[in-house]
C-alpha cells in the first residue's frame, strides 16, 4: 500500500478501434503463418524437418485422385453442419448441439432408407433429404422452445441433447432396426444402392449441396429480411423488441433452420459416406463445426476456407504416422497447435500491445 | 450551513494535469490537456458530448492510462497505474453508476476493500461512521441496508466511503441526473462542507445553473481539448456555452402555439404489475391530444419506463384501458400498435441497447423499422441509404460513413440518428423518453427544435425528461409521477420547479406525508 508508484508499467494493452477489412485479412494471414511455424517448432523438436512434414501432409490430402477424394469427404460433413452453427450463432444463440441434430437428420433419413428402399430413387433421396431437415431442425427447435418459454440454458439444454441423440442410434442399433442378417452382432443393415446419395466427380453429391447451401446461407444473412432480423436479435434482444419484432418466433424459426441444415449433414453422412446408421456418424464434427464457424468469423463463405485446412491436416495427418513412424496423435497435437494460435490471434484482432518508452527526464 | 463561502485563492495545488493525452484507436479523447485544482476548491468540468470530460476523470480515477503527459498531486509527480493507486493517492470517483453492494448495510459497503487495518468490529465500523457523517453532515444509517435506500442515500453512501478512505480529491460524474431538485440542493450543501474542509471537488456535469450554483471554477473542455479556465463569479451562462461550442447560440426554447385540437391518446385507470407483482403502475389516467407535448416527470424508475413500454405493447397490463383514437389498444403487439403510428424513442441508460444495433451502421439501423417494407423475403437497404444522407443532411448528424457502426458515433449523434428515424416514420403518436440525457447543448437544441416541428404538425408527443428547467420551458403540460401513481398534472406556462419537485415526492400524497419540509 505505501509503495510510491513512479513507474509506468511496462507493458500495457490498448484496445483498438474498430479494425479495417484489410487488417483483418492481413491478421488472418499472419496468424496462419504463424501456427504454421509453431507447428514447424513442434516437428522439429519431434527430430522431424518441419517442411518435409508439411510436404508429406499435402501430399496426403491431394496426391491422387482417391486422397482427394478422400479430404472432399472429410470436409462435405464439416463445412455444412458449420453453415448451421453460424446461423445460430450469429443469433448469439450457442448452439453446441449440432452433434445432436447430424444424428437425428441422419436417423429421420436412414428409416426411409431402411424400410421404404423401394420406392423409386429421385423421390426416395429427396424424401430422405426432408426427412434430415426435419429432423435436425426439429432437435434444434426444442431448446429454442424452451429458451423462449422458460430461458432456460440453451448452452446446456443442446448440450445434453447430443446425448439422447446418441443413445437413440444406440437404442436403434441394439433394437428395433438392428439388422438380422448381422448373425448376432448388433448393427445396422447397410443401405441399398437404391437408397444411396448418387455421386458427382467421384465424390457423393453432398459437395454440391453444401457448396448452393454456403451460397444460401450468405445471401440468407446478408440479403434477407429474416437475416436482418436475426443480425438485430443477436446485438440486441432489446433492440429487437423495441422495433416491433416477435423474438421469440425468430429465435424458433433461425434455430430450426440451424438444426435443419446440420440435419442435412447428417443425412448425407448416412446415405452418401457410410452407407449404413452408426454410432460413430457424426463423430465430433459438430464440435468441430464449432471452431470452423468461429474461425470463419461467422461468415458463411470463409467456411469453405476454414473447414479445407482443417480437412487437409485431418486427411494429411494421417500419413504422418507411416511416412515418420510416429504415432497418429502427433497430428491430432498439430492440429491443436493450430488451432490455438490461430484462435489466441484474435486477441490481436481486439486489441494492441503498447511497451513503456524510455522517457528522457 | 453558510451559503456563500469564500474561495480559498491561497490553496495548495492539489491537481494538476499537463499536456495529458488518450487516444482510443482512431478518436483522440484527450489532446494534451491542462488542467489544474486547488485545495479548497470545487471545479466544475463542462464540456459537450465526446468532448473528453469522463476520460480525463478516468485517468485520474486510474482506470485508463494516459498515452502521454503527467499528473502531479499536491505536486509529487505520480503515475496512477489502477484505482487502487487513486485511493491511495486521495483521489475518489464517484460514478454515474453507483458501486454498492445491495445486500451488505452501508457500514459494510463502506469498509469494504479496506485491508489496511485488518478485522474492524462491528461496533467501531458504525461509531467511525456515525463520526464522519457529523464532520460533514452527512445523514447516513450505518446499519441500512443499501437495497432499503433511495437513489440519494446510495449517494451519500458513496460519498462518505470515499471520505472513509481519506478522499482528499472527489470526483463526481452527472451526480444530479437521478436526483430531484431537493436532493441535488442536500448534496451541494455536502459538496460545500467538503470544500470548506479542504476537500477539492471536481464535478462534471450538463447542467448549466448546477455549474454557476456550485462551483468556484469551471474548465471548459472542447473536442478533447482544454480551452479554458473561468472563475464562476465573472462568468455566465451564456458565455459559458459560447466557450463550450465554440460560436453563440441562444438558449431559448420555444413553445409554438398548436392549431390542432383534439385526444389523441386517452389512458384510462392503467396498472401494470412486474413479475413479482409489485404494482408498477398504480391506476394513472391522462390524455394526450393533438399537437401537444405532455412531459412526464419524476424520479428515476418512478414507473416511466413501464408507461412507454405497455403503450408500446410490450408489456401487459394488468388493468385499465389504453385508447388510441377511440380504440382499445391493449392486447395488439408491438408491431401492430407501430403501424397505427405510435412510435417510440426510448432511450435508456444505454441508448444503444434498445432504439439502435451497436455494431451496424447508420443505413442499417433506419432500417429496423422499416426493413419489412417491399413484398420480396429481401430487405431493400437502398431507400434506407438514401433516407440516410437526407437525415445526415437535416439533421447535422456527423459520421465519417454511413455504414460506419453507429456505436462508435458520438451521443448526440446517435441521438439524432434514433430521434430522426423515429421522425421519419411520420408517427401520430410519439414517445421519448430521456431524449437528451447525456447531450450537449447544442445537440439539446436540435432535438427541442425537432419535437416542436413534429408538434406543429399535430403529433402528440409524450416528453418522458429529467431537467425541470427544459420541461417547464418546452412542454405544455407536466404530469407528474411518484412510485408509479399520477400525483399531478400541471400546466407548464404556470408551474414551478418547487411545486413538480415536491410533487415528484409526493409529498401532498396521504400516503407518506412526514419529513418533507424542514
Amino acid at each position: 500500500m505505501s509503495r510510491i508508484n513512479n513507474k509506468e508499467p511496462l507493458i500495457r494493452v490498448v484496445k483498438k478501434a474498430e479494425i479495417s477489412g484489410f487488417s483483418l485479412a492481413i491478421l488472418s494471414v499472419v496468424s496462419i503463418v504463424v501456427a504454421f511455424v509453431a507447428g514447424g517448432i513442434f516437428f522439429s523438436m519431434l527430430g522431424i524437418n518441419p517442411l518435409s512434414a508439411y510436404a508429406k501432409i499435402f501430399a496426403g490430402a491431394f496426391k491422387g485422385k482417391i486422397a482427394i477424394i478422400a479430404t472432399v469427404k472429410i470436409a462435405v460433413p464439416l463445412l455444412i453442419t458449420s453453415l448451421g452453427i453460424t446461423l445460430a450463432f450469429k443469433m448469439q444463440f450457442w448452439n453446441i448441439g449440432a452433434e445432436g441434430q447430424i444424428i437425428m437428420g441422419a436417423i429421420c433419413a436412414s428409416y426411409f432408407a431402411l424400410f421404404h428402399s423401394d420406392m423409386p430413387h429421385i423421390p426416395l433421396i429427396i424424401t430422405m433429404f426432408a426427412a434430415g431437415i426435419i429432423g435436425g431442425g426439429l432437435w434444434g427447435l426444442i431448446p429454442a422452445f424452451f429458451k423462449c418459454k422458460f430461458n432456460t440454458n440453451e448452452t446446456l439444454f443442446t448440450l445434453m441433447l447430443n446425448y439422447i441423440a446418441l443413445y437413440l442410434i444406440i437404442y436403434f442399433k441394439e433394437g428395433p432396426w438392428r439388422d438380422p442378417s448381422s448373425g448376432g452382432f448388433p448393427k445396422i443393415a447397410t443401405f441399398v444402392e437404391n437408397a444411396r446419395l448418387d455421386k458427382l466427380l467421384g465424390v457423393h453429391i453432398g459437395w454440391v449441396i453444401a457448396l448452393v447451401l454456403v451460397a444460401a446461407v450468405y445471401i440468407y444473412l446478408k440479403y434477407t429480411k429474416q437475416g436482418y432480423e436475426i443480425s438485430v436479435v443477436g446485438e440486441s434482444k432489446n433492440t429487437a423488441r423495441y422495433a416491433g419484432m416477435n423474438v421469440d418466433k425468430i429465435v424458433m424459426r433461425t434455430m430450426f433452420l440451424s438444426g435443419a441444415i446440420c440435419g442435412i449433414a447428417g443425412m448425407t453422412q448416412a446415405t452418401g459416406a457410410a452407407y449404413t446408421l452408426s454410432d460413430g456418424i457424426a463423430g465430433g464434427v459438430g464440435f468441430t463445426a464449432i471452431i470452423v464457424a468461429w474461425l470463419s468469423r461467422l461468415n458463411a463463405v470463409m467456411c469453405i476456407f476454414v473447414t479445407l485446412l482443417l480437412s487437409v491436416l485431418d486427411k494429411g495427418g494421417s500419413v504422418m504416422q507411416s511416412a515418420f513412424s510416429v504415432p497418429t496423435y502427433v497430428s491430432e497435437v498439430l492440429k491443436g497447435i493450430i488451432l490455438f494460435v490461430i484462435l489466441g490471434f484474435d486477441f490481436f484482432i481486439q486489441y494492441k500491445v503498447v511497451i513503456r518508452r524510455e522517457k528522457k527526464s | 450551513m453558510c451559503e456563500e463561502t469564500k474561495v480559498n485563492e491561497n490553496g495548495d495545488v492539489a491537481i494538476k494535469l499537463n499536456n495529458i493525452t488518450k487516444i482510443f484507436g482512431s478518436t483522440v479523447a484527450n489532446d494534451s490537456i491542462n488542467l489544474s485544482a486547488r485545495q479548497g476548491e470545487i471545479l466544475a468540468l463542462l464540456g459537450e458530448n465526446g468532448s473528453g470530460k469522463t476520460t480525463l476523470m478516468n485517468i485520474l480515477a486510474g482506470i485508463y492510462l494516459p498515452d502521454a503527459g503527467s499528473i502531479e498531486i499536491f505536486g509529487k509527480k505520480v503515475h496512477i497505474r489502477s484505482p487502487k493507486d487513486a485511493i491511495n493517492l486521495g483521489i475518489g470517483m464517484i460514478h454515474q453508476h453507483f458501486k454498492l453492494v445491495d445486500v451488505h448495510s452501508a457500514a459494510d459497503n463502506i469498509i469494504m476493500g479496506n485491508k489496511s487495518e485488518g478485522i474492524i468490529l462491528k461496533k467501531k465500523r458504525y461509531k467511525e461512521i456515525l463520526e464522519i457523517s457529523e464532520k460533514y453532515g452527512l445523514n447516513v444509517e450505518p446499519r441500512k441496508k443499501i437495497y432499503d435506500m433511495s437513489v440519494s442515500e446510495k449517494q451519500t453512501v458513496e460519498i462518505l466511503k470515499m471520505l472513509y478512505r481519506k478522499a482528499k480529491i472527489l470526483i463526481l460524474d452527472e451526480p444530479t441526473a437521478v436526483l430531484t431538485p431537493q436532493e441535488s440542493k442536500n448534496l451541494f450543501n455536502i459538496l460545500r462542507k467538503m470544500r470548506d474542509n479542504g476537500c477539492t471537488v471536481i464535478i462534471i456535469t450538463h447542467k448549466l445553473n448546477e455549474v454557476l450554483e456550485i462551483s468556484d471554477k469551471v474548465a471548459i473542455l472542447r473536442k478533447g481539448k482544454s480551452i479554458a479556465t473561468v472563475k464562476t463569479s465573472e462568468t455566465d451562462a451564456l458565455k459559458l456555452t459560447e466557450l463550450m461550442v465554440g460560436k453563440k447560440v441562444t438558449l431559448s426554447i420555444e413553445r409554438p402555439i398548436s392549431e390542432h385540437k383534439g385526444n389523441l391518446l386517452e389512458i384510462h385507470h392503467l396498472t401494470t404489475e412486474n413479475d413479482e407483482g409489485v404494482k408498477t403502475l398504480k391506476d394513472v389516467s391522462f390524455s394526450l391530444n393533438k399537437g401537444e407535448i405532455l412531459g412526464v416527470a419524476g424520479v428515476a424508475g418512478s414507473g416511466q419506463k413501464e408507461l412507454c413500454e405497455t403503450i408500446a405493447g410490450l408489456m401487459k397490463v394488468k388493468k385499465g384501458a389504453i385508447l388510441y383514437k377511440k380504440e382499445n389498444i391493449i392486447g395488439k403487439s408491438p408491431e401492430e400498435i407501430i403501424k397505427m403510428g405510435i412510435s417510440m424513442s426510448f432511450i435508456p441508460e444505454d441508448r444503444l441497447g434498445m432504439g439502435l444495433v451497436a455494431s451496424m451502421g447508420m443505413a442499417d439501423n433506419l432500417l429496423l423499422k422499416r426493413y419489412k417494407n417491399g413484398k420480396t423475403p429481401f430487405v431493400e437497404k437502398k431507400e434506407a441509404r438514401k433516407l440516410s444522407y437526407e437525415l445526415i443532411e437535416k439533421l447535422g448528424i456527423k459520421t465519417p460513413g454511413i455504414d460506419t457502426p453507429v456505436r462508435q458515433l458520438s451521443g448526440g449523434n446517435v441521438q439524432k440518428v434514433l430521434l430522426g428515424r423515429e421522425i421519419e416514420s411520420a408517427p401520430n403518436v410519439l414517445i421519448t423518453a430521456y431524449a437528451v440525457r447525456g447531450l450537449d447543448i447544442n445537440s439539446s437544441y436540435i432535438v427541442y427544435d425537432n419535437l416542436n416541428e413534429q408538434k406543429k404538425k399535430g403529433t402528440g408527443i409524450l416528453y418522458i425528461g429529467e431537467d425541470l428547467d427544459v420541461m417547464i420551458e418546452l412542454c405544455d403540460r407536466i404530469m407528474v409521477l411518484c412510485h408509479g401513481k399520477v400525483t399531478g398534472i400541471v400546466d407548464a406556462k404556470d408551474a414551478t420547479k418547487e411545486q413538480i419537485g415536491l410533487l415528484m415526492t409526493d409529498a401532498f400524497g396521504k400516503e407518506e406525508d412526514d419529513d418533507e419540509q424542514d
